[in-house]
């Protein structure tokens, strides 16, 4: 085992990996909040009231105030401290150990970057308040929108997508202005097979027809199939480049070139951008629009589920369409530079979401970027596809691989063969915990059997992608010996498998004082 | 030396080549046509070390002007209000803040449980049943909730309240532009507070009315006599809300609203500059199957241990793409963890004393301005932490002028219209001290002269 898992890893006892003590994930329970309140305690104070009380009925009347409290906790601060503490032990993050989930690039956080977007000269501005007083927030903005036109090849960016998914709306927003624009209707988006859940959602929820197109026996888009499907209908296209099997659609310039010449605009999903820094760049493969993932690719950290950024880059023929408000830069007469929020831009899809973005993340972007450059980037690019196809070439003899050959930074395995053993995907990915480490992207892309999605990114160490490949070996040969330790599993954390057909069946989504 | 951020050394690249079986890192990039590689380094700004990297930042962050050195008076949506130092410090724990959605829930019990938690504490705040685990922010819970209207009543028609944060009703007509037939209707707000009449009149065969409370002006809505206007029309009545408000006001639940949305920015998230920040959605246990966005569930394991799992998951996009209720992938799960500890450190009685102190507040700062300066109240509708003033002249120019003294008078409200351009939305929280507010009456009277 690796340092970081065996770290993780307490006293011995019944399904521990040999040679391995079972993980310790945090306390086997945690009481709720709710549980632990005792009335008339407090975590939080204010100051003495320095001026008049007014009297909330007489100023709203009676029907307009609150009667009944709400259901929050009573507790002092140290219990309140010790209880998200102890939450915090039953989750496991990067910090934590090896996170290989196929296309979420989770990648190490800078621990420099949340010092740096914590400054108070960050943290405590207004959104609305006059630019004057926000040039240092405007003038990273405007340099984090030009990094990433250079990094993506784009002609202009808007930051404020609050995530991949949102930056894909706004994307699709775009492309159906852009077309409106025309004079022309266009009502389907085409999807490989293979794509995010979120490609067809998008366009579902942008007013569009999402129409899935197969992939092919090399797990790429099917050529003839796709050309089939083009005509004066589609709107647009939508890829990730490398794909989600981790496979650099080699055809990339001919599925554009037929796109644009059926009068459709190519959108590039940025989840997999990492594999292909300072490599290649989608502008250059002739996408109109991307967007990409600071949380994945710009290391920002994904905070359990967000907060995210997915900014939208496109082509100089898009940049009308672009959501308000975009920074403006102005050069003044003394040579200096002014920068400003415009939302006159009368083509624009409009606004997306409140104020400028969401500043706090991509100011861990821009930071990231800054400490990486040019060069860095491109290690990045390197080491992370290096380590997929290390971590493939050492577990290939072992697990099925659908899709064989070069990958980029990720790679899809089948547990197609384990399965036949009575072992499935969900079991090995659970028995991983034991090992310490956070299982792989389980059951996608849709399109492989039992599918293992592996993204060991740039920022593990041989070491650690050594104890990766041993506990995957291991559990291949548990599969066969003893297969129900596998399913089972996992043995050593604070819960076992949990009930989610129940908890979809008799759905218990808040607590009650009632209940407890 | 290899980059502080990247493990692998030479020895190390050397070794796994050769197991993989390529001569050089260049042959894992083979299968990149040609045409499309980038042949030239990226140009981009030279790599800093860490050192460099903070006085950088640090650089950018000293132009900008903080509500440290300038007493704030604008809110507008986003406002400065105390956070207790909890809040950071359970953030700063890098289980929460380095995991991803929680996809296995036997590793991410953590953020499973804050987030039940969370959607407990939303529920009852505004008086709903459920809560879902949030979404992005105010305005985009709010499209979201226009949209599950939308699908929910098969009706074509938006009705918005006027006195909605304009962001928000920007947000709704962008998200539903493209949708086939789709018209929105703005019932007016003379007075400051919404008409009632006027919604009665427009939600008739509307899938939506929509109204803000306390609303952008700050006016507490009358939500009891908007409820009695949109009852029977069969359009689902939704109250976007402060959730700081509602501390002390009577939740839109108890006034029968269908679904409730928001943005938990007022409690313990900071101002950063607009985001980020989390919306909440709120709605009744019988629309639960039609909610965007993830939401949290309790349920056993097998040896009969309370636990909890992402649940109704069939709603979602990676398990029905093109038919989910929403593109969403993931909630805005840190920024509701911030919201989460924040309301428990303040607790009900905290937070109703913190509600009060901005009302307190701001009265003060109301009557102070009316007894001396020449400016009077927009409206004469009750408000809670923020109100409009009539100048009488261009309210950008009392912004430009108020901000030489060291004060964000307000936020101008000439982008909604002519009919604004002398009006300013002032806004003042339990952080301003009475002689901030004096000092700012003071130097308001003075503009004024």
């Amino acid at each position: 085992m690796n340092p970081e898992a065996m770290q993780a890893a307490g006293a011995a006892e019944g399904g521990r990996p040999a040679g391995a003590a079972p993980a310790l994930f945090g306390p086997r329970e945690v009481p709720l909040l709710f549980e632990r309140s005792q009335p008339g305690k407090r975590a939080a104070d204010l100051p003495p009231l320095d001026v008049p009380p007014a009297d909330p009925v007489a100023l709203y009347g009676e029907a307009l105030v609150r009667t009944t409290p709400p259901l929050l906790p009573e507790v002092s601060e140290p219990e309140l401290v010790r209880h998200y503490t102890a939450l915090s032990r039953r989750n496991y993050g990067v910090d934590t150990g090896f996170y290989p989930l196929g296309s979420c690039t989770m990648k190490y956080n800078p621990k420099i970057n949340e010092d740096l977007a914590r400054l108070d000269g960050f943290v405590r501005i207004h959104p609305l308040a006059p630019v004057e007083t926000v040039q240092g927030a405007l003038e990273l903005l405007h340099r984090l929108e030009a990094a990433l036109r250079e990094i993506t090849g784009m002609d202009a960016v808007s930051l404020l997508p609050a995530a991949g998914s949102h930056g894909e709306l706004v994307g699709l927003k775009i492309i159906a202005a852009y077309h409106r624009a025309r004079g022309e209707r266009r009502r389907k988006v085409l999807v490989p097979d293979s794509a995010h859940g979120t490609n067809p959602a998008s366009a579902a929820m942008a007013g569009f027809e999402a129409v899935s197109v197969p992939s092919d026996a090399r797990g790429l888009v099917d050529l003839d199939a796709y050309r089939a499907a083009l005509g004066p209908d589609v709107a647009a296209v939508m890829l990730t480049n490398p794909n989600t099997l981790g496979l650099f659609e080699t055809d990339i310039l001919a599925i554009v070139e037929a796109a644009h010449a059926a009068g459709a605009l190519v959108y590039y999903d940025g989840a997999n951008l990492n594999a292909i820094l300072g490599k290649s760049r989608p502008g250059d493969m002739g996408f109109d629009v991307v967007h990409v993932n600071v949380h994945k690719t710009f290391s920002t950290p994904h905070g359990g589920g967000g907060p995210g950024a997915g900014p939208v880059g496109v082509k100089a023929h898009l940049e009308p369409y672009l959501p308000i408000p975009r920074v403006v830069a102005e050069k003044r007469p003394d040579g200096s530079v002014f920068y400003r929020l415009s939302e006159d831009h009368p083509h624009s899809i409009g606004r997306v979401r409140g104020f400028a973005g969401s500043f706090g993340v991509l100011v861990r972007a821009y930071a990231y970027i800054r400490a990486l450059g040019a060069e860095g980037l491109r290690q990045v690019a390197e080491d992370a596809v290096l380590a997929a196809n290390y971590v493939l070439s050492r577990l290939k003899d072992v697990y099925d691989v659908p899709y064989g050959g070069l990958v980029k930074h990720e790679f899809v395995l089948s547990g197609r063969r384990q399965k036949a053993r009575g072992v499935r995907t969900l079991d090995i990915a659970k028995r991983l915990m034991d090992y310490g480490f956070h299982p792989p992207t389980i059951y996608f892309p849709l399109i492989v059997e039992e599918a293992l999605m592996i993204e060991p990114t740039e920022t593990e160490s041989k070491e650690t992608l050594d104890a990766f490949i041993a506990a995957m070996r291991a559990i291949a040969e548990e599969a066969e010996r003893d297969p129900a330790l596998v399913r089972s599993a996992p043995h050593t954390t604070p819960v076992g498998r949990l009930d989610e057909a129940k908890a979809a069946r008799q759905p218990v989504l808040v607590w009650r004082p009632d209940r407890s | 030396m290899g980059h502080r951020y990247l493990p692998l050394t030479d020895a190390d690249r050397q070794a796994m080549l050769e197991a993989i079986g390529v001569p050089d890192v260049e042959a894992l990039f083979a299968d990149i046509p040609d045409p499309v590689r980038l042949k030239r380094p990226l140009d981009l700004e030279p790599a800093l070390t860490e050192p460099e990297l903070v006085r950088e930042l640090g650089r950018l962050a000293a132009k900008n002007r903080t509500t440290d050195a300038l007493v704030s008076f604008l809110g507008a949506g986003a406002y400065e209000h105390t956070i207790p130092a909890v809040v950071d410090h359970v953030l700063r724990r890098s289980e929460f803040y380095t995991a991803y959605t929680p996809y296995q829930p036997e590793l991410s019990q953590g953020n499973l449980q804050a987030i039940f938690e969370f959607q407990t504490m939303v529920a009852s705040l505004t008086g709903m049943e459920v809560a879902n685990a949030s979404l992005y922010d105010g305005p985009t819970a709010l499209a979201e909730a226009v949209l599950l209207s939308l699908r929910e009543t098969r009706r074509k028609r938006v009705v918005l309240s006027e006195a909605l944060h304009p962001h928000a009703r920007s947000v709704v007509e962008t998200v539903v532009r493209d949708l086939e037939g789709v018209t929105v209707d703005v019932a007016p707000a003379p007075g400051g507070a919404t008409d009632a009449g006027a919604l009665r009149a427009l939600a008739a065969d509307a899938a939506a009315v929509v109204v803000q409370t306390p609303n952008f002006f700050g006016v507490v809505e009358p939500l009891g006599a908007h409820r009695q206007a949109v009852a029977a029309s069969g359009a689902m009545w939704i109250v976007s809300a402060n959730p700081l408000a509602l501390g002390l006001l009577r939740p839109p639940g108890d006034f029968g609203a269908d679904l409730v949305v928001g943005d938990m920015q007022p409690l313990g998230i900071p101002l950063s500059f607009g985001g980020p920040y989390a919306g909440y959605l709120a709605a009744r246990m019988k629309d639960v199957r039609k909610l965007p966005g993830r939401i949290v569930g309790e349920t056993v394991d097998a040896a009969g241990r309370r636990g909890y799992v992402l649940t109704l998951q069939t709603r979602e996009q990676h398990i029905r793409r093109e038919k989910a209720t929403s593109n969403i992938t993931t909630n805005q799960a840190l920024m509701a963890l911030a919201a989460a500890v924040a309301m428990s450190a303040f607790g009900p009685r905290g937070l109703r004393a913190l509600a009060e102190q901005n009302v307190h507040k701001t009265q003060y700062a109301l009557q102070a301005i009316e007894a001396r300066t020449p400016f009077r109240r927009a409206y004469p509708a009750p408000v809670f932490n923020e109100f409009v003033l009539e100048l009488g002249r261009p309210a950008d120019e009392a912004v430009a002028a108020l901000l030489e003294q060291g004060f964000l008078a307000g936020y101008p409200l000439g982008s909604l219209g002519e009919d604004y351009r002398t009006k300013l939305l002032v806004t003042v929280t339990e952080v301003r001290t009475k002689a901030e507010i004096d000092a700012f009456v003071e130097a308001l009277g003075r503009w004024g002269r």
